[in-house]
C-alpha cells in the first residue's frame, strides 16, 4: 500500500443524497464470473488447460509436420532412438514414434470425449426426468440404474468388445453402456434439490410447462456439478480405452493409440525403453491434465467453497 | 436390518441373473465358434461336438439349463483346454489374486492413510503438497505404465526384485505395488479431505484444550472419525484391484484369475468366460455389501436402513 498524506478535506463527509449513497456501482457479478474468477486463480488448473490445448494442436500439426505418418514401417530403421529424421526414434517395425503418438493423440482424444459426451446426454437426461417427476418414474429409472451400476463395468466392455465388430464406435459404445449412471445419479440429486425451490414455483404459476422448466431452470442450475463430472469423466474414458487397448482389445491395428503403443514397447522394454517412454508420458500428463482441470472446476463451480 | 438386507440381496441376485443373461446372448451372438479353429475338422466330428455341448438343442433349452448351471456354480469343461473343469481353473489360479489382491489393499489402505493424515496435519505446508503431488501423480499414472517403471527400475536397472511370475513373497512386491497405486492416490485424497473436516470440528478443540498431547488428539480423536469415507471407498477398492488384475497378471506373468479372463477372452473359451465373469460379479456384489454393511456397523450416525443412510 502506498503513503499517502492525508489532508483536512479527506475527512469531511460527503454530501449524498441517500439514493445515491445506496446506488449499487460495481457491476454484479454472475455466478460464472465468479467461478471464472475463482479458476483462474488455480495456477494448476490452467496449467492442465494450456497442456490440453498444446497437445490438441499437437494431435492435428504433429503427424504432417514430422514427415512421415503412423503406419509405413521400415524395417531397416527398426528400434532406432531419437534422432533428427525420427524424433522420438521408431519402432519395432520401424514406423516413426513421433507421428503415431500425435495420431494415437488424436484417438485417445477422441474417445475420451466422445465417451465422455455420450455419457453426459444420456446422464443428463435420464437424471433430470427421474429426479423432475419423482415418484414412481424415479423409482424404475434409478432402479434400472442400480441394477446396471452393479454390473462389472470392465467386464461388460470386454465382453461386448469381443462380440460386436472391433472398431472405435463399438468401443465407445461399450463404455457408455454403464458409464451414464453416475452422471444421472448426479444429475438426479441437483434436480430432486432445486425442485422445491421456489423459483420453481413462480416459474410454474406463470404458466410454465415442464419441459421449459426442466430446459430453463433446472438443466442450467445445475450446471456446476454436471461440468465437474464431466471433465472427470475424459481422464477415466481414456484410461479405459488404453487399458484395453493394451490388452489387446481395445483400437486395432493400423490404428494406433497410447495403449497399444505401451502394450507393444513392453516386450523390448529392457532395451528400448525410450519406445514406452513416450506414449507412457503423454497419457500421464492427458489424464493428470483433464483430473487439475476437473479439481479446479470443482473448488471453483461449488458455492459451499466460498 | 433383516429388510435391508433381503432387499440389498434381490438387487444382488437381478443384477446377476442381468450378468448372466447378458453374457449368454452375447456368447451366443459372439463370431467365430470355441471349435472354428485353425486345425480344420471334418464336419462329422463338429457336429458330434456340438452334439455333445449341447449346441444343437433349442436356444431356450439351453439359456434355462445355462442358468441352472450358474447358480449352482457349475460351468462345465473348458473349450480349449481339453478336461479341464471351469471351476478348477477358477479354483486353481484364484489363490493367485486373492493374494496378490490382498496385499495391493493393504498397501493402498495403510500408504493412502498415511499421506492423507500427513496432508492434513501439515496443511499448506511442504508436506501436504508433496503428499498431495505423489496422490495426484498416483491418480495420472495408469497400473500398466506404473507396472512397466517398475519392473525397469527395480528388475531392470538396480536388479534387486525379480521381474515376472509368483514363487515367492519378493515375486508379489512390484505387482502389488503396482496394483495398489490408482486406489492409494485415491484413498490420501479422501482422508486429506475428510481429516481437514474434522480437525475444524469442535471435539477436536475440545481434546486440544484439555491439555492432550498432539499425537493422541490426531491419531486417537481425529483419525477414528476421519476414516468413515475411505471404509465406503472399500467397495469400488476392490472394483479397482480386480480389473486392474487383468492387465498386472498378464505383465507380470501371474496365472491369475485375471489373466486366466483375458486368455480366455481372447481363446473364445465360452464356458471360462462365463465362468469367470459370474465369478467376479459374485465377488464384487457381495463385497459391496458387506462393506456397506460394515460401514453402518462401526458409525452409529449412519443407519443404513433409512432412506437416507443408504444413498
Amino acid at each position: 500500500m502506498e503513503h499517502r498524506q492525508l489532508k483536512e478535506i479527506d475527512f469531511e463527509p460527503l454530501h449524498l443524497k441517500q439514493s445515491e449513497a445506496e446506488k449499487i456501482v460495481g457491476e454484479s457479478t454472475s455466478y460464472w464470473k465468479d467461478a471464472w474468477r475463482r479458476f483462474r486463480k488455480n495456477k494448476l488448473a490452467l496449467f492442465g488447460i494450456i497442456i490440453i490445448l498444446l497437445l490438441a494442436v499437437l494431435a492435428i500439426m504433429g503427424g504432417p509436420i514430422s514427415g512421415h505418418n503412423y503406419y509405413e514401417n521400415q524395417l531397416l530403421e527398426a528400434n532406432q532412438p531419437p534422432s533428427g529424421t525420427h524424433w522420438f526414434g521408431t519402432d519395432n517395425l520401424g514406423r516413426d514414434v513421433f507421428a503415431r503418438t500425435w495420431y494415437g493423440a488424436q484417438i485417445s482424444l477422441f474417445i475420451g470425449l466422445m465417451a465422455a459426451l455420450i455419457d453426459l446426454i444420456i446422464g443428463v437426461i435420464w437424471g433430470a426426468v427421474a429426479g423432475f417427476f419423482g415418484g414412481k418414474v424415479d423409482e424404475i429409472l434409478m432402479r434400472i440404474a442400480d441394477v446396471l451400476y452393479g454390473v462389472p463395468y470392465l467386464l461388460v466392455v470386454i465382453l461386448l468388445l469381443v462380440v460386436l465388430p472391433q472398431n472405435l464406435w463399438t468401443l465407445i459404445i461399450a463404455m457408455t453402456i454403464t458409464g451414464w449412471i453416475n452422471m444421472a445419479r448426479i444429475v438426479r440429486g441437483q434436480v430432486m434439490q432445486l425442485r422445491s425451490e421456489e423459483f420453481i414455483m413462480a416459474s410454474r404459476s406463470l404458466g410454465a410447462s415442464n419441459t421449459r422448466i426442466l430446459r430453463k431452470h433446472l438443466i442450467p442450475n445445475s450446471l456446476g456439478p454436471i461440468l465437474v463430472t464431466l471433465t472427470l469423466t475424459i481422464p477415466s474414458a481414456i484410461f479405459t480405452e488404453s487399458f484395453l487397448s493394451f490388452l489387446g482389445i481395445g483400437v486395432q491395428a493400423p490404428l494406433a493409440s497410447w495403449g497399444t503403443m505401451s502394450s507393444d514397447a513392453l516386450p523390448a522394454l529392457q532395451y528400448y525403453p525410450n519406445q514406452l517412454f513416450f506414449p507412457a508420458v503423454f497419457i500421464c500428463l492427458t489424464m493428470l491434465a483433464f483430473n487439475v482441470i476437473g479439481d479446479g472446476m470443482r473448488d471453483a463451480l461449488d458455492p459451499n467453497e466460498r | 436390518m433383516i429388510k435391508y438386507l433381503l432387499k440389498r440381496i434381490g438387487y444382488i441376485i437381478l443384477s446377476l441373473f442381468l450378468i448372466i443373461t447378458v453374457t449368454f446372448i452375447l456368447m451366443k451372438a459372439a463370431p467365430g465358434g470355441p471349435f472354428a479353429s485353425e486345425r480344420a475338422s471334418t464336419p462329422a466330428i463338429e457336429a458330434q461336438m456340438n452334439e455333445a455341448y449341447g449346441f444343437n438343442d433349442p436356444i431356450h433349452e439351453q439359456y434355462f439349463s445355462y442358468l441352472i448351471n450358474a447358480f449352482t456354480f457349475d460351468f462345465g469343461p473348458s473349450f480349449k483346454y481339453v478336461g479341464q473343469e471351469v471351476t478348477e481353473i477358477i479354483g486353481r489360479s484364484f489363490p493367485y489374486s486373492l493374494i496378490l489382491g490382498l496385499e495391493a489393499i493393504f498397501i493402498a489402505i495403510s500408504i493412502g492413510v498415511l499421506l492423507g493424515v500427513i496432508a492434513a496435519v501439515k496443511h499448506n505446508k511442504f508436506g501436504d503438497y508433496l503428499a498431495m503431488v505423489i496422490a495426484v501423480l498416483g491418480i495420472s499414472v495408469p497400473s500398466f505404465i506404473m507396472a512397466a517403471i517398475l519392473q525397469y527400475i527395480f528388475a531392470i536397472y538396480l536388479q534387486v526384485l525379480p521381474i515376472a511370475r509368483f514363487e515367492s513373497f519378493a515375486h508379489t512386491i512390484l505387482p502389488a505395488a503396482a496394483l495398489a497405486t490408482t486406489p492409494l492416490a485415491f484413498i490420501a485424497r479422501l482422508m486429506r479431505s475428510s481429516m481437514l473436516d474434522v480437525l475444524n470440528r469442535d471435539y477436536i478443540k475440545t481434546a486440544k484444550s484439555k491439555g492432550l498431547s498432539e499425537r493422541v488428539v490426531t491419531y486417537k480423536h481425529a483419525l477414528r472419525n476421519a476414516i468413515l469415507p475411505v471404509v465406503s471407498y472399500l467397495g469400488p477398492l476392490v472394483v479397482s484391484i480386480l480389473t486392474g488384475s487383468f492387465i498386472i497378471e498378464k505383465i507380470f506373468g501371474i496365472p491369475g484369475l485375471g489373466s486366466e479372463f483375458v486368455v480366455s477372452v481372447t481363446n473364445r473359451d465360452y464356458t471360462v468366460i462365463m465362468g469367470t465373469t459370474v465369478f467376479f460379479s459374485v465377488l464384487l456384489l457381495v463385497s459391496i455389501l458387506i462393506v456397506d454393511l460394515i460401514y453402518g456397523l462401526i458409525d452409529p450416525r449412519i443407519n443404513v436402513t433409512s432412506k437416507e443412510g443408504n444413498k
